[in-house]
């Protein structure tokens, strides 16, 4: 009889809030079952022991900002068979990209007393940035259920079942009235990816971006419906220059608006 | 002449990136630093000409366990500077779904983080074989939790049904109601739970600290109340600046706090108890006093079991507020802006987190600070760590370094809250 080798997993933190990987812990009632399917080798926020790599999964949450991070990020690539992002921040550089649009200096001298003890890059990029990446799953933060259906996959070799298109078509069945027909919500909805489950309009709340830009976005039509509501330069901005501002298409659409 | 050097360049089972480094020379401590290297984000620089209105959602982004910290710190700042107030039902929900986030973070940091240091184990995977009920009680608890954040909130981590104002949506009682049976599942586990902790084996370490808690007269303090220490603060909101100052050290990407004037100051569970004792239901109180508590708790270790009491309150605390519902008609207050500053200040799990906002006429920031609870407990874990070490001087290397990240685990210190980068307003010379 042979012993099932377990599959190793790392998960790796870069920039960011914690939450992504957290939403590994959220998952009360499968956490005990991933723990039997794979070898959690090297997970600090959960455990002190740390197995040596080679890894066959890396989830790696937040953006690169520091010189020391973008070699780290290097190693990771190595050490590990399938590289995985979790999150805005892994996958779009996340909230903290903000600075890409402003001179990083100006923020150092404005928060540091002493900026020489201070090593950071000028902008937050995605892990994408500077190493090859085998799948990117998105969110601020990602959802629990996105994140056990990416790790069973790529443990029984198949694709992942994570669908590209908006959160309309989550919203429309989830039978949501939709905000901005009825109401002249600002919903950033139709150029968003599906993930979350619509959960803010059925909240009565626009949705503000949180799983990035869907599979080719008309952002330029969105824009233009939302200034016949009456929304100015300012608010488009900003609505596109939110957690996932770094992405491309929402950076070209709120340089549109500066 | 023998030196020994202890080093852990990534302090597992604590939320964010920080490292631990001890310097022992002929059985004298030499040098103790609790080093954070988490990149700084900007939090403070890039807030400065965002809407007042999305302050909540984007500070949430802070902390990925306690959003409601930042979300609800944010818009109470937002309401001050409005002169607006937000009481009665809206005002009870705020507290229920702080509760909730108590409940999943200090469950989170009791059982999964936190008490395998005291039973041996490197994680709570590995303490499951041995205890698995104990772990499986303990999922079963965080997620009560979680729920409360996923009725009230929308999702477990940022939730998105905050506001300033309120809430996008009140729920309805019966969406509440569901709840019931599993929170008084979780009051009655919770006091097995505190009963198994209180069995833990407890290192002998009692400090003299200044604790610095918010205060209220009618409740356990958590989303409202003064400013108030064990030494004689006694202060508004408002007056935070004129009783903490932060300053940059070296070793950290995190400000460090301190007491004007005088020293460190130690926030969370430990001060929250310790100076808001009598307002505890006495449930809570009689729990505590069988768990071998007293009506002040001046050791860090003991905080696993202060957690518990503090999660047993927050389990009958969501009860009340669940029985005494009425939806209220609007589900937000309406706020318009108007220049000026405000100041917001909640009792995060792991202790005060500081708010404070200037904007202009048109509701545009210009100023932001935010203040972690990790930020003020950084010096005093690393007083805590000197006073640890010195006497235990003769344990071998292992053990000396799983004790002194116990030790830090006593904070449950949250390393991503602590570096979104602060705002300056003292340097140490």
């Amino acid at each position: 009889m042979t012993t099932k080798v377990k599959p190793k997993l790392a998960v790796y933190k870069f920039a960011s809030c914690d939450g992504c990987q957290l939403s590994l812990l959220d998952c009360e009632d499968e956490l005990l079952a991933v723990a039997g399917e794979v070898e959690i080798a090297n997970f600090p926020e959960a455990s002190r022991a740390v197995q040596e790599g080679p890894y066959d999964l890396a989830l790696v949450e937040g953006s690169i900002t520091t010189a020391h991070d973008a070699q780290r990020i290097q190693q990771v690539r190595k050490d590990s068979k399938f590289v995985v992002t979790i999150g805005a921040c892994a996958t779009a550089g996340g909230i903290q990209a903000l600075r890409n649009f402003k001179d990083v200096k100006d923020f150092v001298s404005l928060v540091y007393a002493k900026p020489e003890y201070i090593q950071t890059l000028a902008t937050s990029t995605a892990i994408a940035d500077h190493i090859s990446v085998d799948f990117e799953l998105r969110g601020c933060p990602v959802n629990k259920y996105q994140l056990l259906e990416l790790i069973s996959a790529l443990l029984s070799g198949r694709r992942p079942n994570v669908p590209t298109y908006s959160t309309c078509v989550e919203c429309k069945r989830r039978g949501t009235v939709c905000v901005m027909v009825a109401h002249g919500t600002m919903c950033l909805g139709p150029v968003t990816q599906a993930g979350c489950g619509a959960i803010c309009p059925a909240f009565n709340r626009g949705c503000y971006g949180c799983f990035g830009p869907k599979e080719i976005p008309n952002t330029t039509s969105l824009s233009s419906w939302l200034k016949k509501e009456g929304k100015d330069n300012g608010q488009l901005m900003r609505a596109f220059r939110g957690f996932n501002a770094n992405a491309a298409p929402f950076r070209k659409e709120s340089e549109c608006h500066e | 002449m023998s030196e020994r050097t202890i080093k852990v360049d990534y302090l597992a089972r604590v939320e964010g990136e920080g490292a631990m480094f001890l310097k022992i020379k002929d059985d004298k401590v030499e040098d103790i630093k609790l080093k954070i290297f988490e990149p700084p984000r900007f939090f403070e620089a890039f807030l400065r000409g965002r809407d007042f209105r999305e302050a909540p959602d984007i500070t949430a982004r802070i902390c990925g366990i306690c959003p409601i910290a930042y979300e609800l710190g944010a818009s109470y700042a937002m309401e001050d500077a409005c002169g607006v107030t937000v009481g009665e039902q809206l005002r009870e929900l705020r507290r229920l779904i702080y509760c909730g986030e108590w409940i999943e973070s200090h469950i989170l940091h009791m059982a999964m983080l936190h008490a395998p240091d005291f039973l041996g184990y490197q994680d709570a995977i590995r303490m499951a074989k041995d205890h698995p009920d104990l772990v499986k009680n303990a999922l079963r608890l965080k997620k009560i939790g979680n729920d409360i954040m996923v009725i009230l909130g929308g999702r477990e981590i940022h939730p998105i049904n905050l506001c300033v104002g309120g809430f996008y949506k009140v729920p309805q009682r019966s969406e509440l109601n569901v709840m019931l049976d599993e929170l008084q599942w979780g009051r009655d586990a919770m006091i097995g739970l505190i009963k198994l902790i209180s069995t833990f084996p407890m290192p002998d370490f009692t400090q003299e600290y200044e604790f610095i808690a918010m205060s209220h007269p009618d409740e356990y303090a958590i989303i409202e109340g003064r400013l108030i220490s064990n030494k004689g603060i006694d202060v508004p909101i408002k007056g935070y600046d004129d009783i903490l100052v932060e300053s940059h050290v070296e070793h950290s990407t995190s400000l460090h706090s301190h007491v004007k004037g005088r020293g460190s100051a130690h926030v969370g569970p430990l001060a929250r108890y310790s100076l808001n004792f009598s307002k505890l239901t006495p449930l809570c109180q009689s729990v505590a006093k069988d768990a071998g508590l007293g009506k002040t708790c001046n050791n860090p270790f003991q905080s696993i079991i202060v957690r518990g009491i503090e999660t047993l309150y927050a389990f009958e605390e969501s009860i009340r507020i669940i029985e005494q519902y009425e939806p209220p008609e609007e589900s937000r207050v309406d706020v318009q802006p108007r220049a000026g500053t405000g100041y917001g200040c909640t009792e995060a799990p792991r202790g005060i987190c500081y708010h404070r906002y200037t904007i202009d006429d048109s509701g545009i920031i210009t100023d932001a600070k935010i203040v972690s609870p990790t930020a003020v407990n950084q010096p005093t874990i690393e007083q805590d760590l000197w006073q640890f070490v010195t006497p235990n001087l003769k344990m071998d290397d292992e053990k000396l370094q799983w004790h002194c990240e116990q030790a830090i685990r006593n904070y449950d210190p949250c390393i991503s809250c602590s570096c979104h980068f602060l705002k300056l307003t003292v340097e140490r010379s």
